[in-house]
């Protein structure tokens, strides 16, 4: 027990004293009294204060667009007759097999330019030199250093739709009939009955996703150019020693800033512990 | 695929406008990218990027037959098995621990659980400092108490070790919480008839205790086996960005190293391709496994 706390100890006594105290070895396990300045310090430091806004909007931006964009597509896929639903259901089943990790390069060449791939299309049919498109061809849309390009891939997933389908399946039928009975439009049916029978899984899922985009790495270290623009988690692996940093390390602030990196999403999962648990073992069944 | 017994037949319109949103990211930011990926895999571009060529299988023999290739699967083995046991191991004993307390269960469990909610970036930050060289707590006490001239930045297996605890470290919580619940759900009747019978703990834990847990077991395998293949990037590309000399150069930094470091978008590719076969036999892996776990519950 005590080895999970060492480090989050240690990081706290180290963002409560003065760089010089932190410098000796071994440092003092008792806690000092600098807290609020390194905090200050931290929040100081190339924009710190900036990307823990982005940070949270970020994060609360694909939490809620996942959520939304995905029980939607779970809604159709098992309330609905429609044509070309197993082909939907397939095109949904597949992107699952693919973490953004894997598919790095290219996702990124696509968030440079969303309209490349369509102008590749029209080049390969020859439309490209006919008059008229060459304003289509030479346009761009770019979502490098934006709110738009850190949110969107990342919403891009299939894992909440199957959670949500799953979830439906377990709905009594019965319901539905009921609804039909009394003369309830798709529309009625999902907000007054479905909706309200969602919600716990809704907040489990909303903790999970929440902490999953909050800890994003690799994508925002690509996506953003600007200081301005990234998240804290970049901005604090920013202050490591190797990293990007040239002066000497001064780890109380480079601990403070962890700790403020971190606290968000402690907060929610101490908070919201039981859903927690519960969305955590329904995520990975 | 399964729909309801009850469902609505005539709101094909409904239905396509509720479904647009979801294919519609998926297909620009998933779908694409992956097709995207298998078509770079099997051209070679020219240095400008201006012009590339069809070569089959060519990226795909170069990588596989490179050394440095070689290395990196080797060095993203020892990172898994030594990640997975560490941290399944010390999850399972927590689990244990917790699950026999009498009081303060729950404050014990939050004291496991927090590491979750950790980027691995800020994890690795946590270590780093206790680990750092010349000024960290833990190398202070390596270098006077064993003697260990610790130095991650140049000890290729200080470097490695470094990368396995953090990654441990923040993966303990997960494998709590699962084994935490595989323990609960055992009955406690079966337990008891043990201890009747003279069965001590670790006989208790041997003969009824690990059995019962091995579903969980097996799970957990995979997802960490996952974790540490692909949600580890964070962790090597801000404390040790592959090295010393690719010491700790795992296959998903490689990736990202080769396609934006260096700028070779075929090997990157091939590389993709490589590792999206890999996540596809793990996910069919998981889902057969599933399937055998629905049959021990029954």
């Amino acid at each position: 027990m005590a080895t999970i706390c060492l480090p989050l100890y240690y990081a706290f006594v180290a963002a409560t004293l003065p760089l010089d105290e932190v410098l000796v070895t071994p440092m003092s396990l008792v806690p000092g009294t600098r807290l609020a300045d390194n905090v200050m310090a931290a929040l100081a430091q190339g924009n710190f204060g900036r990307q823990l806004f982005n940070s949270a909007v970020m994060a609360t931006g694909i939490t809620v667009g996942k959520l939304a964009v995905s029980i939607l597509s779970a809604y159709a896929i098992t309330y609905f007759r429609f044509p070309f639903r197993n082909a939907a259901f397939w095109a949904i089943f597949l992107t699952l097999m693919v973490p953004i990790e894997v598919r790095i390069v290219p996702t990124y060449a696509i968030a440079a330019n969303v309209l490349g791939p369509f102008q590749s299309l029209m080049a390969l049919v020859g439309l490209d030199a006919s008059p008229g498109f060459d304003l289509v061809m030479k346009a761009k849309w770019s979502l490098l250093d934006s709110y738009l390009g850190l949110t969107l891939p990342l919403i891009a997933s299939a894992t909440a739709t199957f959670l949500f389908r799953q979830f439906f399946l377990t709905v009594p039928d019965e319901l539905l009939e009921a609804a039909r009975l009394d003369g309830a439009s798709p529309r009625q049916f999902f907000t007054d009955i479905l909706w309200p029978m969602s919600r716990t899984n809704v907040v489990a899922l909303a903790v999970i996703v929440f902490i999953y985009s909050w800890n994003q790495y690799l994508w925002p270290l690509l996506i953003t150019t600007d200081n301005d623009m990234t998240t804290a988690v970049v901005g604090m692996s920013r202050l490591l020693p190797g990293g990007f940093s040239e002066s000497e390390t001064r780890w109380n602030v480079v601990m403070a800033s962890a700790l403020l990196v971190m606290l968000p999403p402690v907060t929610v999962v101490l908070a919201l512990q039981r859903w927690f648990v519960k969305g955590l073992v329904d995520t990975d069944r | 695929m399964k729909i309801k017994r009850v469902h609505f037949d005539r709101f094909t319109g409904t239905a396509v406008l509720l479904l647009v949103p979801q294919l519609a990211v998926l297909a620009i930011f998933v779908l694409l990218p992956a097709v995207e990926a298998l078509v770079q895999a099997f051209l070679i571009s020219d240095p400008f990027g201006q012009r590339s060529h069809f070569v089959w299988f060519e990226n795909f023999t170069t990588v596989l037959t490179s050394p440095q290739y070689h290395n990196s699967i080797l060095r993203t083995l020892i990172f898994t098995v030594s990640t997975t046991t560490l941290s399944m191991v010390a999850g399972l004993i927590f689990a244990l621990l917790v699950d026999h307390m009498r009081r303060g269960k729950a404050a014990y469990r939050m004291l496991v659980i927090w590491p979750y909610a950790v980027a691995p970036v800020v994890a690795g930050a946590l270590w780093l400092f206790l680990f750092d060289p010349i000024y960290g707590t833990l190398a202070f006490m390596l270098n006077h108490g064993w003697g260990v001239k610790w130095n991650p930045l140049l000890n290729g297996t200080h470097a490695m070790a470094l990368i396995v605890i953090a990654a441990a470290w923040k993966q303990v919580s997960y494998n709590f919480v699962f084994f935490l619940a595989g323990l609960q759900g055992i009955p406690k009747s079966l337990i008891e008839a043990s201890a009747i019978d003279g069965a001590g703990p670790v006989r208790r834990f041997a003969t009824i205790i690990w059995p019962l847990l091995s579903p969980v077991t097996f799970f957990l395998l995979v997802l960490n086996i996952v974790y540490a293949f692909f949600d580890t990037f964070g962790i090597v590309h801000s404390l040790t960005r592959g090295g010393p000399t690719g010491a700790t150069d795992i296959l998903v930094y490689k990736v990202f190293a080769d396609g934006f470091l260096a700028h070779d978008l075929g090997s990157s590719s091939a590389q993709s391709v490589i590792l999206m076969m890999a996540v596809v036999a793990l996910t069919v892996f998981q889902f057969r496994y599933v399937e055998r776990r629905v049959t021990y519950a029954s």
